[in-house]
Order: C-alpha cells, then structure tokens, then sequence
C-alpha cells in the first residue's frame, strides 16, 4: 500500500505534539529557526530535529536568507492530515457530547439518591 | 468551555491511535457509562444512526458487540472480547471490524484497545489507545475515518491551523 505508507508518515511526523505547535507557529507566517526557539522555548537542537522530520514528510519547507534559514508551511501537504484529524476527532467528539448527557444523568441520580437518605 | 472538552487524537507510534478527553463527571459514572449495555445504546451511535445490538459481558474472556444502523441504512457490527476488567480504572479489550474488505483476516483487522479512566477533582480524562496489529491496519482505520473534503482542492491556512490546535 504505497499510498498509505507515504501519508502514514506525514500523519506520524505531526502527530508529535511539539510539532504540533510548531506547524501552529509557522502558520503565523515564515520563522527562522531562532524565532521559533524563543516562541517555543524549546533548545534550538531540539527545535532543528523536528523541522528536519517535518522537512522530510513535506510539511514544511525551507529557503535560504543570507545565513538564515526561514522555515514555512507547506499547506498541500497538510490537507490530508488536516481532513483525517478533523472528521476522526469530530466523530469522537460527537459521540462523547452524547456520553455527556448521559453522564449528567447519572449524576443528577446520585444527587436525588444523597438526597434521599438525608435525614 | 466546550474547547476543552474536545476530544483530541494523536498518533503515538505507528500502530497506535489514542483519543482523549475530558468528562465533568467522577469516573465511576463515566465507567458505568461506557460499560452499561442501556446506556452505551444512547451514546455510542455519535447520532450517525441507531444501535440495534450492545451487548457487553464484562469479565476477562467475556465478549461484547455492537450493531450499529446507519441512517442511510448501512449496518455496522464490531465485535470483540475483554482481556482485562478493572473496574472505574480500566478495560483492555479485542475490536474487530465485522465488514472487513475480502483477503483481511480476522487477526490483521483486530485491535487491542486500552480504554483508562483517571480521575482528578471529580473529572474524569478518558483515554483510549487503539493498538493495531500493524501500520497498515492502523492507516486503514486512518484512511476510513477520512470521509469528504479531500477533493477539495483548495486549503486555507486558517484552516490547518485550527487543525493543529
């Protein structure tokens, strides 16, 4: 399954939640490298192995300022994980908005029950 | 108010899925919630459609299934058994997908999923970790949730961004 395996990585490459927030960043706009240290504070180290994995998946790109190295979101390669994570976590939540109102019942009974015993 | 109770899915490995979220309610009631045949029927179906089968046998071995009909008409069935019962702590049990596409086996369409209840100031944040026997079991789970808008051929920004959120 060709298809999957190279969507798989990009899943897995922005499953990581700080590469989360640093896709969340770059959707601001372009950031170098140190920007992104100050505004994730995160080690530089850290923050360059993350953009090389989401370099490698195509969900960012690169480009050359001088000695700096501005960094940007590649939206294309981002649709379908934005597609996927958005009607999974919607079908989750809808499900557990139910469970909520069962929940509220069964509290409400535990409430009439407390109050039942009270002298 | 309700962006904290968003359920929220990460990808910790390869072959895994995990969904988390929030409940304002002590962990004892969401347990009962989640393992109670009458009450799984009302919040399970995610108002798709209706659940015709829950049937759950809540012991180590015991098993459980789920018919679900959609309101297209579609029926969908899961089924599975329990391997571990804690009871208001946590479940671990088998789920198979009853319409497996032909050449799939059972065994290759089964998770283990780890259904954990933690609870904290009289909320409950339930996890759920669904283990797939492999990363193309786990893409296929992956690849039925993606329902419309890949043919949407233009994405805004904005809209990965709250994505990411």
């Amino acid at each position: 399954m060709a298809r999957a395996a190279t969507t798989t990585d990009a899943f897995n490459a922005v499953a990581e939640p700080r590469r989360r927030q640093i896709l969340d960043t770059l959707a601001g706009g372009e950031r170098a490298v140190n920007d992104l240290v100050r505004d994730l504070g995160l080690a530089q180290p850290q923050v360059s192995k993350h953009l090389r994995v989401l370099r490698e998946v195509g969900a960012v790109e690169m480009r050359e300022d001088g000695r700096r190295r501005l960094y940007r979101l590649n939206a294309a390669a981002l649709k379908p994980i934005h597609d996927w994570v958005t009607s999974y976590e919607r079908s989750w939540s809808e499900r557990f908005d139910q469970l909520d109102v069962v929940l509220e019942e069964l509290k409400q009974r535990e409430v009439e029950g407390v109050d039942g015993s009270d002298g | 108010m309700t962006d904290s109770n968003k359920a929220t899915v990460t990808l910790p490995t390869d072959e895994q899925i995990l969904i988390t979220r929030e409940f304002d309610a002590p962990r004892h009631l969401v347990f009962e919630a989640f393992t109670t045949p009458e009450l799984v029927r009302r919040w399970w179906h995610a108002k798709r459609g209706e659940m015709t089968v829950a049937e759950i046998d809540l012991r180590p071995g015991g098993t459980w299934r789920y018919v679900m009909v959609t309101d297209d008409g579609t029926e969908v069935g899961f089924h599975g058994e329990y391997r571990e019962v804690v009871p208001n702590e946590r479940v671990v049990s088998t789920e198979t997908y009853e319409g497996l596409p032909e050449g799939v086996t059972e065994e290759q369409g089964t998770t283990v999923n780890t259904a954990t209840f933690g609870e904290s100031n009289g909320r409950t944040t339930l996890t759920l970790l669904v283990q797939a026997p492999s990363k193309e079991t786990r893409d296929a789970i992956i690849a039925s949730g993606m329902e419309d808008g890949l043919q949407d051929a233009l994405v805004l920004l904005e809209q990965v961004a709250q994505s990411l959120r």
